[in-house]
């Protein structure tokens, strides 16, 4: 089943979804499957696995950290991939390969798009590279039947929005606001006109991430996003309070 | 040739080098740099400040000396230097500053953040921010934040704020990752004056405009003191761009060009920073642009090492690695060891004391010299002088008087302190 088709299914039951994030190898896969786990059973409807890379310049803080502990102790992109089709076929959520352009470019276009597929991957989100850059990677994506991830951002210009548009496909990475991973955004008005402005846009749905910390800031965002994307908060309660923490901090978000 | 001629090929892109690749959030910070970029290159007015500014602020222009005692000792070629260690400041890191310092004031932002490694760029900058009144930070490797401390003491007492890196190797391309970071958030009144020609278009095309006034000035001075073009032109090249900035003037003549990179421990070694010299790096994605990286199967980087802080560096500017394609420029390394001989051969032969990243092409010049004819000609570009690396020098010679001094004057400081 396709990315959208999925979502359009899911959103009959829920008037939100949520996508989360886990960093491969950090801590460690182990306490990976353990996050997925809570994860899974409060509901979670997408997953990002983000494959760690030795220059996440994209990322704040607490995701470079995790970058470069998960590559210190060893993590491959095999074992990446390996772990993407476990997840995959282990739980009722859809999994999204995360990480940076190079990741792709160094095993080849093709293999790439063929190991995300093989993996039961249903697309990728690579966040440095540019749709200028990417029509190739997104004509084999099609072929494969998985999803490039789009992202819209508040700086981005009426005009370039319509290309953006033009290429979308599966769901569409609203950014909430300027900046990298893990900083707090104001959950308010100008998310929401963003939000509008990218609806104009494209037909594919829209989900919210970037500074997403609490049930109040996925309520702000009900009726107007279709998905919800927590990142860093996630990670931040895993190291503070471990698999207890975990698991009220998203039975709350998703109540 | 127009290496910038982007009319038959996409534009940004050296061969298949080049290119942006950006998180979305920067494509209108990139494209607005663009626009003032092109505006600025076809006003002539606009380099006619730029020049004048370097002349009145900076001493250009940088002379030529002619090295007669080492050129007899060696035996072999005529060798040259164009003196860019001259420069207020002490290298060329400040042409591609105060070109950029004039683009952000057309640019209308009102401060400056900027990556350095061994801090020549991170002090040119902190330098130019305070001619020009803009609020300056300079990020910096932790590792290097602790061998550099002389640059740093510069960049504070010009008003800058200096951010110690403490991601990754805590070196130069950390402090680069952490620029994006911070431009990525602070973009609307924020300019980032990236110190060489590599990252994303035009960045590698601008810093190569600005710096293009050493190799138009050696040109016109070779042919007035030497009666002739050189036959060969010997550069440094950590990111590249002092080397792109001579190599342009003798670019469409029968000159060889010569890149001198930082071969560290030397070749198998996995510890040094030569891209092209050595067979270690392969093409990859990163820091914004595409170019030869040491960079290890699966895309991520690979540990480097220099003497020269300022060549320690993972990638090269993608106008060499097309360059090197083309065979249009020859690649060489200088090991550590190589460039401490060279370093002392200089000072004691010709009283000049370069910086350990132009002693790299010194290296490479000296070894070749002799082996070409009395009436053949070389030319040196000295990026940077060294004795204001008097630290890191004293390091690399490992020299016993400096020492005790400098532990003479710690504990000096101790007994203040209590």
């Amino acid at each position: 089943m396709g990315l959208q088709r999925f979502i359009a299914e899911r959103k009959q039951s829920k008037d939100i979804l949520v996508m989360a994030h886990v960093v491969c190898g950090y801590p460690s896969f182990e306490e990976n499957l353990q996050e997925l786990e809570i994860m899974a059973e409060a509901g979670v409807d997408l997953v990002e696995l983000q494959f760690p890379f030795s220059e996440p310049s994209a990322d704040g803080p607490l995701f470079v950290r995790a970058n470069e502990q998960s590559l210190k102790s060893g993590t491959t992109v095999d074992q990446c991939f390996d772990f993407m089709k476990l997840v995959s076929a282990r739980f009722p959520f859809k999994v999204l390969m995360m990480g940076y352009y190079n990741t792709a470019f160094k095993m080849g276009e093709v293999a790439f798009v063929t190991r995300v597929k093989e993996s039961g991957g249903v697309g990728y989100i690579l966040p440095d590279l540019p749709i200028e850059e990417s029509a190739e990677l997104h004509r084999l994506s099609e072929e494969a039947g998985i999803e490039p991830i789009i992202l819209m951002t508040p700086t981005t210009s009426d005009a370039r929005l319509v290309k953006l548009g033009a290429v979308s496909r599966g769901l569409v990475y609203v950014v909430a606001r300027k900046g990298v991973t893990g900083s707090k955004t104001q959950m308010g008005d100008d998310v929401l006109a963003l939000i509008e402005r990218c609806r104009q846009h494209t037909d594919v749905p829209l989900g919210v991430g970037f500074g997403i910390s609490s049930k109040a800031d996925v309520d702000v965002l009900r009726g107007h996003a279709d998905i919800a994307i927590v990142g860093t908060a996630a990670l931040k309660i895993w190291e503070e309070g471990g698999a207890p923490a975990l698991r009220s901090f998203f039975a709350e978000l998703m109540a | 040739m127009d290496i910038f001629d982007f009319s038959d090929g996409r534009e940004g892109y050296y061969g298949e080098y080049g290119g942006v690749f950006l998180p979305e959030i920067l494509q209108a910070t990139i494209e607005e740099l663009l626009a003032c970029f092109r505006e600025c290159k076809a006003d002539p007015k606009f380099w006619q400040d730029y020049v004048a500014l370097l002349q009145n602020y900076s001493g250009r222009p940088t002379p030529i000396t002619h090295l007669e005692n080492l050129s007899r000792k060696l035996g072999g070629a005529q060798i040259y230097v164009k003196r860019d260690d001259l420069n207020h400041t002490g290298s060329h890191k400040i042409n591609n500053v105060m070109g950029q310092g004039l683009l952000c004031q057309r640019l209308g932002k009102s401060k400056v953040i900027a990556e350095t490694g061994a801090g020549q760029h991170g002090f040119a900058t902190a330098t130019m921010a305070a001619k020009f009144g803009f609020e300056c930070k300079i990020y910096m490797g932790a590792v290097d934040v602790a061998r550099q401390r002389p640059n740093v003491f510069w960049m504070e007492n010009l008003g800058a704020e200096v951010i110690a890196v403490e991601d990754g190797q805590k070196t130069l391309k950390d402090a680069v990752n952490e620029c994006m970071r911070d431009w990525v958030t602070n973009m609307a009144d924020t300019h980032y004056i990236l110190g060489t020609a590599c990252g994303p278009h035009p960045f590698p095309e601008m810093v190569s405009w600005f710096q293009s006034i050493i190799g138009l000035e050696a040109r016109e001075q070779m042919l007035k003191q030497a009666g002739r073009l050189p036959d060969r032109v010997y550069a440094c090249v950590g990111g590249g761009s002092n080397a792109m900035g001579i190599f342009q003037g003798f670019m469409d003549d029968d000159v060889e060009l010569i890149g001198s990179e930082g071969g560290g421990h030397g070749v198998g070694s996995y510890m040094h920073s030569s891209r092209l010299a050595y067979d270690d790096a392969t093409v990859g994605v990163a820091q914004g642009y595409k170019t030869y990286f040491l960079q290890n199967d699966e895309g991520n980087m690979n540990e480097t090492h220099s003497v020269a802080a300022g060549l320690d560096y993972i990638g090269v500017n993608p106008i060499f690695a097309h360059l090197h394609d083309q065979g249009k420029v020859r690649f060489e390394a200088a090991t550590d060891v190589e460039v401490k001989e060279a370093l002392k051969l200089t000072m004691r032969t010709e009283g000049l004391i370069p910086a350990l990243e132009s002693t790299h092409a010194f290296v490479t010049a000296i070894k070749e010299a002799p082996t070409m004819g009395k009436d053949q000609i070389i030319l040196i570009n000295q990026s940077g002088r060294g004795d204001k690396d008097i630290f890191t020098i004293a390091d690399a010679l490992d020299d016993a008087k400096w020492k005790s001094f400098i532990g003479g004057k710690a504990d000096q400081y101790r007994a203040e302190n209590n």
